[in-house]
């Protein structure tokens, strides 16, 4: 038995029985990074010392009784969240040094459970991508074939899981960033509501649609993972004040009666044929399990890529304004106090990050506001209403997660334009702030995974989670493994 | 509508970015392209529409005015690439 190989909930059962101790998992752990990451590169700082360290404590936690939820586990956290004297740089040169003094709200309550931190994973900088090929530092590459990406921005998180690097692992969410990788890794990913998890710590790209979410190997786990991060935290003034239900109730609960929304505007043109097939399948799948189809509208699915690269862009201007060189990251040398500005964020930022920043000081430049920015807000409003309508008349809407399964590395990185397309399906729950999975739902010829996309209302999580694991318990899709 | 080689540099000037030559005309042209892309939000009719900047509704957030403890000097140098005593030290500003 390979223990790296294990689910949360199996290692958890292991682990409390004293079957095996936190050691054996972290060394089966390591045993495989070291045997696939020359070719996978999931991560930017592997942390070996550290997760030894934490396996010793979540040895003695157990002999003594008290093992909590994640008491032993290996997690993987994406780079952009901030770990305590920790190497955490977004993939960018402009913060290839910086060791955070804090710890973000996240990887505190991990800690809290007892986890074990793996490594921080690889990204595309600043989470601003759909690759990981925009990564400062190195590309990932797709644990089903080295050839295609892992998806971005969270490709490292959603790479590791699928390589069994980790035993789950943590990605942030703009646009897409976790549950696009998890469709073409074959994996689970789940974006929570907006203002179910904390932001502390999160380095802001876009901060009214950034949300982190788990990357699992299952639907169960990502419920426990969600059990330990969310939540209401006084340093995010954007967390919600909400209760907290306890989510793997949601599982193994009937769907029968559910009504499952179809929304046309998703299977159009240019959608992949397989894509469109197994994602047929699968709501055939949820009939058979008694849930009932019904074919909605979400008339402004057409802007909402427009929409999103106005106001995303232009929060990212703003949130990276702070990268100047002087406080923290990189510096670079100028003749004053401007020239060293203009050196540094020229140096350390990567190609896709200065043509955000510059589109978004573009869309807020004086003359231009109200016909971008107050225009994709508006345009952000009908995105919304539309969900909310349609909420009106079903309990979940099912999509698929991505236009196409993996693409190459190299295939879309000369055309910005068309990267931001391959979003097509995920932006709008962005835009909305409501929760949204990925989940395996078949493979293509080339035996590349492909993803079923949940979405759900504001804060009902719950039902994205009973649809998903329905789903997922009546198929095998989630069981298969990359031959590394 | 598009934008000029004049308005690439404008922008990258407020953006704080030096651009190459080379570089201006790449950003130009994918600039261009994204910005044309996104005029097709002007055939949606907006007038009677209030903008979005926040999906949930959002309060003020307060504390109670009491003392806590925060980040000590030296911790918030530590990452400093040039500090001094208990500063950052910047290029000269004022000859």
């Amino acid at each position: 038995m390979k223990l790296n190989e294990l689910t949360i909930s199996e290692l958890r059962r292991f682990l409390d029985n004293r079957e095996i101790k936190p050691q054996e998992v972290v060394d089966d752990i390591y045993k495989r990074v070291d045997g696939v990451e020359d070719n996978v590169r999931s991560f930017i700082t592997i942390t070996k010392k550290e997760a030894y360290e934490m396996a010793a404590d979540a040895e003695q936690a157990i002999l003594e009784n008290k093992g909590s939820l994640l008491t032993g586990i290996p997690v993987a956290v994406k780079d952009n969240m901030c770990t305590k004297d920790i190497l955490t740089t977004c993939a960018s040169k402009i913060l290839h040094n910086f060791k955070p003094p804090y710890e973000s709200t996240v990887t505190t309550r991990l800690k809290e459970q007892g986890y074990i931190l793996t490594g921080k994973t690889n990204l595309d900088e600043f989470a601003m991508g759909s690759s990981t090929e925009n990564s400062g530092f190195h590309i990932t590459r797709n644990p089903w074939d080295l050839d295609c990406v892992p998806g971005g921005s969270s490709g490292g998180s959603a790479a590791a899981v699928a390589a069994d690097e980790c035993v789950a692992a943590l990605g942030s969410d703009t646009g897409g960033s976790i549950r696009q990788p998890a469709a073409f890794c074959g994996v689970v990913g789940l974006k929570p509501t907006y203002g179910r998890v904390s932001r502390y710590g999160l380095v802001a790209f876009a901060s009214s649609l950034d949300q982190i979410g788990p990357i699992t190997k299952n639907v169960s786990d990502a419920a426990i993972m969600l059990n330990v991060i969310a939540g209401h935290d006084p340093l995010d003034s954007t967390s919600a004040p909400i209760n907290v239900p306890d989510f793997a109730q949601a599982l193994g609960q009937e769907i029968k009666g559910l009504k499952i929304g179809i929304p046309k505007e998703y299977f159009i043109e240019g959608i992949d044929r397989e894509v469109e097939d197994f994602v047929r399948l699968a709501i055939k799948k949820l009939e058979s399990l008694g849930a009932i189809p019904i074919e909605v509208s979400l008339p402004h699915t057409g802007y909402a890529v427009a929409t999103y690269y106005i106001l995303a862009t232009s929060e990212a201007s703003s949130n990276l304004a702070r990268y100047d060189g002087v406080k923290y990251g990189l510096r670079a040398n100028g003749k004053d106090l401007l020239d060293m500005y203009m050196q540094t964020r020229s140096e350390g930022f990567g190609a896709e990050v200065k043509r955000r920043i510059m589109l978004g000081t573009y869309a807020l430049s004086s003359g231009y506001y109200d016909a971008y920015y107050k225009k994709g807000q508006q345009v952000r409003t009908l995105i919304k209403q539309d969900f909310d309508n349609v909420f009106n008349d079903v309990d979940v809407i099912v999509t698929p997660t991505s236009p196409t399964p993996a693409f190459r590395v190299g295939e879309k990185a000369a055309d910005p334009l068309q990267m931001y397309l391959s979003d097509i399906f995920t932006i709008s729950v962005n835009l909305a702030g409501i929760p949204a999975i990925s989940i395996p739902c078949g493979f293509t010829k080339d035996n590349l995974p492909m993803g079923l996309q949940i979405m759900g209302r504001h804060f009902d999580e719950e039902s994205i989670f009973k649809t998903a694991y329905a789903y997922e318990q009546s198929t095998e899709w989630h069981l298969r493994r990359p031959s590394l | 509508m598009k934008i000029t080689k004049e308005e690439v540099e404008h922008i990258a000037r407020l953006s704080k970015l030096y651009l190459s030559e080379k570089e201006a005309e790449m950003f130009g042209e994918q600039l261009n392209k994204i910005i044309g892309y996104v005029e097709h939000l002007n055939s949606i009719d907006t007038s009677n529409t209030e903008p979005t900047s926040h999906v949930i509704p959002l309060n003020n957030v307060m504390r109670n005015d009491s003392p806590v403890l925060s980040l000590p000097a030296k911790e918030a140098l530590r990452n400093a690439p040039d500090p001094t005593k208990k500063f950052y030290r910047v290029p000269k500003i004022i000859e």
